[in-house]
């Protein structure tokens, strides 16, 4: 395919790893943000393509993974009311929160759908003047300009069956909290380039100034990868500490200035809980006041509802970078994706199933993964 | 289990033993094989059905036969390549070739929802029509029952076929050696974007149609030219992935294959690029897999590419002796990774 399989080259991924070996001299851990990221190390190997002395960890970028249980129970209270339609990204069905997943919420009668668009919802909403429609709102930077826009077109168009349950959060403010943790030990970044390629990068400049670690905006395919992971480790032997553009083809450094503006317009920024970090100021968006009336979590009544996260998952050292999730005792054995105990295991781009769906052969010499997995 | 309210995820069991039947139950992944483990084979053990085939054969007054049956619950009822009626068919005729039997009598048992345009019936019906002469297969019996408005969905089909084993072989993935080839009749992933595409209004430059095919024709070639067949397998719902991953925990061993050497069409891999999918495991109804002995895989490709519905075939792996079980694959990178069964449906992931 034209445009992506020069991107998937195989001579070209040796010749950057041999370019990475030669630069090397010691170690270097490097995180990259994005569970696309995540997902591409893991499905094509890159990891394997490079000298011992890299380490690559994998950071909080999976929208998934990182919305708390107690927005997931939201989402399952309001899909089960009748007379909603409640529409959600694929891989958001099966993420359990305390009170179960979204797919039992179907099985049980509710009408859950999967949507490929925000503004699909807002076509539903259209069509269904006796219905609510509700929106799951999740994701980075990335998704938030097309829900946005639609919250933008319901009010244009005078809906008042529409809300959205707003889980939006934002890269930089957890990469600050990565970095200024104590036991934090990321040398380096991988910037999310689909993030960025909204934002722009200015935003990572204080970052790298005040913390010393460069900062490379990556894309997404294994060469994008290997020369982003070169880039950070051409700055890391030499000393710098620098924001660099590796996704320069999507990427420039004021970002998309037009959805930056319809963001800004519909949502403001306010502190957020993370699934498995915690709580990090300035961290997610909510509505602005212009738009509030689009806010499900007001409208069904469920902005003092809270719930505690599953105290074995260890998610939030994984997207710390402490830990990878071999390490994890639930791993593989109690936590599958059939049977996922915590986020990173169930969406795709969760580095848990991650490593359970392509690498569970390495970790696993002695077979009984396999068995557990069928059992 | 705990109450819902009460439950903490503490344990992953109650999420395991669900309470209600799911869609992943019948999405041909890891969930379908746990319902087949836990219910049905403990409650219907017999040796026929532990062979974990794609249909039953026995043996009635000296006549090898194989008997197999499949339902239809298609959405949209057309979609490019076929519709409900031409799925009906093959997919049962597909289900007898694939234990090397001849098919010939199908039974049809039609699920009809009140209110359903006779017009839409019609075309089924002729579609069936026209799949049955082309596969060779007399419809000989059936049923039909019509439920209330909103009590079913348009049309249901079962079907069920009987074919003739005309040949002393044991196809099965219990027959699958250390070293066998694995063969693949064509490229994959086109029925599952077909009807996605339909399902969900997405239009791309170039209508991508269901691979949907009858694939006696070919079976019939290979047992003709004498080749040694230890398994045949049509990838259906779950897609390349999880025909193989059946076949290696079946068999328990395992199939290594080339990603590089899967093809699948430039409109089926944009989708998947699209909607964040995998070609490995979508949908297909007219491809399928062949695991025969090694020195045999020229000439079955020989004899598979006379036929148009298998004139892509490459050699795609080998089997080995371990890691049992399961499936791996060398990526186009060089490295390896396994290939694992989902547990549902493929979901479009965010971003």
């Amino acid at each position: 395919m034209k445009y992506v399989e020069e991107y998937r080259d195989a001579a070209a991924a040796r010749h950057y790893a041999a370019e990475i070996a030669r630069t090397v001299t010691r170690p270097w851990t490097i995180m990259e943000i994005c569970g696309g990221q995540t997902h591409t190390i893991v499905k094509y190997g890159i990891d394997d393509l490079l000298p011992k002395a890299v380490t690559l960890v994998h950071g909080p970028g999976c929208p998934v993974c990182v919305t708390p249980v107690e927005l997931i129970d939201k989402a399952l209270q309001i899909a089960a009311l009748p007379d909603v339609i409640f529409c959600s990204f694929g891989d958001m069905l099966r993420v359990p929160g305390t009170l179960g997943d979204l797919f039992r919420v179907k099985a049980a009668g509710g009408d859950v759908r999967i949507v490929y668009s925000p503004t699909d919802a807002v076509q539903l909403a259209k069509h269904n003047p006796g219905k609510q429609v509700v929106f799951f709102a999740v994701g980075f930077e990335t998704t938030a300009p097309a829900n946005a826009m639609s919250v933008y077109q319901a009010k244009q168009l005078g809906l008042t069956n529409y809300s959205v349950l707003v889980a939006h959060v934002l890269v930089p403010p957890a990469m600050e909290a990565i970095l200024g943790s104590p036991a934090n030990h990321v040398q380096g970044f991988l910037a999310a380039g689909h993030v960025c390629t909204v934002m722009g990068y200015e935003q990572y400049y204080p970052l790298a100034a005040r913390y010393r670690v460069p900062i490379v905006v990556t894309g997404f395919e294994p060469l994008d990868l290997l020369q982003g992971i070169f880039m950070c480790v051409l700055q890391l032997e030499q000393g710098r500490f620098e924001v660099e553009n590796q996704y320069a083809r999507s990427v420039r450094r004021e970002g998309n200035t037009v959805a930056q503006e319809l963001v800004a317009k519909v949502f403001r920024v306010v502190d957020r809980k993370w699934r498995g970090l915690g709580g990090i100021p300035q961290s997610g968006l909510s509505l602005t006041a212009e738009y509030e009336e689009f806010d499900a979590e007001t409208r069904f009544g469920l902005s003092e509802y809270s719930a505690e996260e599953d105290p074995e998952c260890i998610s939030g050292s994984l997207m710390q970078g402490e830990k990878k999730p071999e390490q994890c005792s639930a791993y593989g054995t109690r936590c599958t994706p059939d049977h996922p105990l915590g986020a990173p295991m169930v969406s795709s781009e969760g580095a848990c199933a991650a490593y359970y769906r392509y690498r569970r052969l390495r970790t696993d010499d002695r077979v009984t993964i396999g068995d557990a997995n069928r059992g | 289990m705990a109450d819902a309210k009460t439950f903490r995820l503490q344990c992953p069991t109650p999420l395991n033993d669900s309470e209600t039947v799911q869609l992943a139950h019948g999405g041909g992944g890891r969930r379908m094989h746990e319902l087949l483990e836990k219910l049905l084979l403990p409650n219907f053990s017999n040796d026929m059905l532990l062979e974990r085939h794609d249909g039953a054969t026995f043996s009635i007054a000296g006549a090898r036969l194989a008997f197999t049956t499949d339902s239809y619950v298609v959405r949209p009822l057309f979609f490019p390549g076929g519709d409900i009626g031409t799925l009906a068919i093959n997919g049962t005729v597909n289900d007898l070739a694939m234990c090397g039997a001849r098919p010939l009598y199908l039974s049809s048992a039609l699920i009809l929802e009140e209110g359903l345009p006779m017009e839409t019936l019609r075309r089924v019906v002729e579609s069936m029509r026209l799949s049955a002469a082309e596969a060779k297969v007399q419809l000989v019996t059936g049923d039909t029952k019509v439920v209330d408005k909103g009590k079913g969905d348009e049309i249901f089909i079962n079907t069920a076929g009987i074919g003739a084993v005309e040949h002393g072989l044991a196809i099965s993935p219990k027959s699958v050696r250390p070293g066998d080839a694995v063969l693949l009749s064509g490229d994959v992933g086109r029925h599952g974007i077909a009807i996605m595409a339909t399902r969900e209004g997405l239009s791309f430059e170039s209508t991508i149609e269901s691979d949907c095919a009858p694939l006696w024709a070919p079976v019939e070639a290979l047992l003709a030219a004498g080749l040694e067949i230890h398994c045949l397998r049509d990838l259906t719902r779950g897609g390349l992935s999880s025909a193989l991953i059946e076949i290696a925990e079946a068999a328990g061993l395992c199939i290594s294959i080339d990603e590089a050497l899967v093809a699948a069409r430039e409109e089926v891999l944009g989708a998947c690029e699209i909607l964040g999918l995998d070609p490995l495991y979508l949908a297909n109804e007219g491809r399928f897999v062949i695991l025969l002995p090694a020195r045999q895989a020229e000439q079955a490709l020989h004899v598979l590419r006379d036929f148009p519905f298998s004139s892509g075939a490459v050699r795609i792996g080998e089997v080995l002796q371990r890691p049992a079980g399961l499936v791996t694959m060398k990526s186009r990178l060089g490295t390896e990774r396994i290939l694992d069964m989902l547990s549902g449906e493929q979901l479009p992931r965010i971003c």
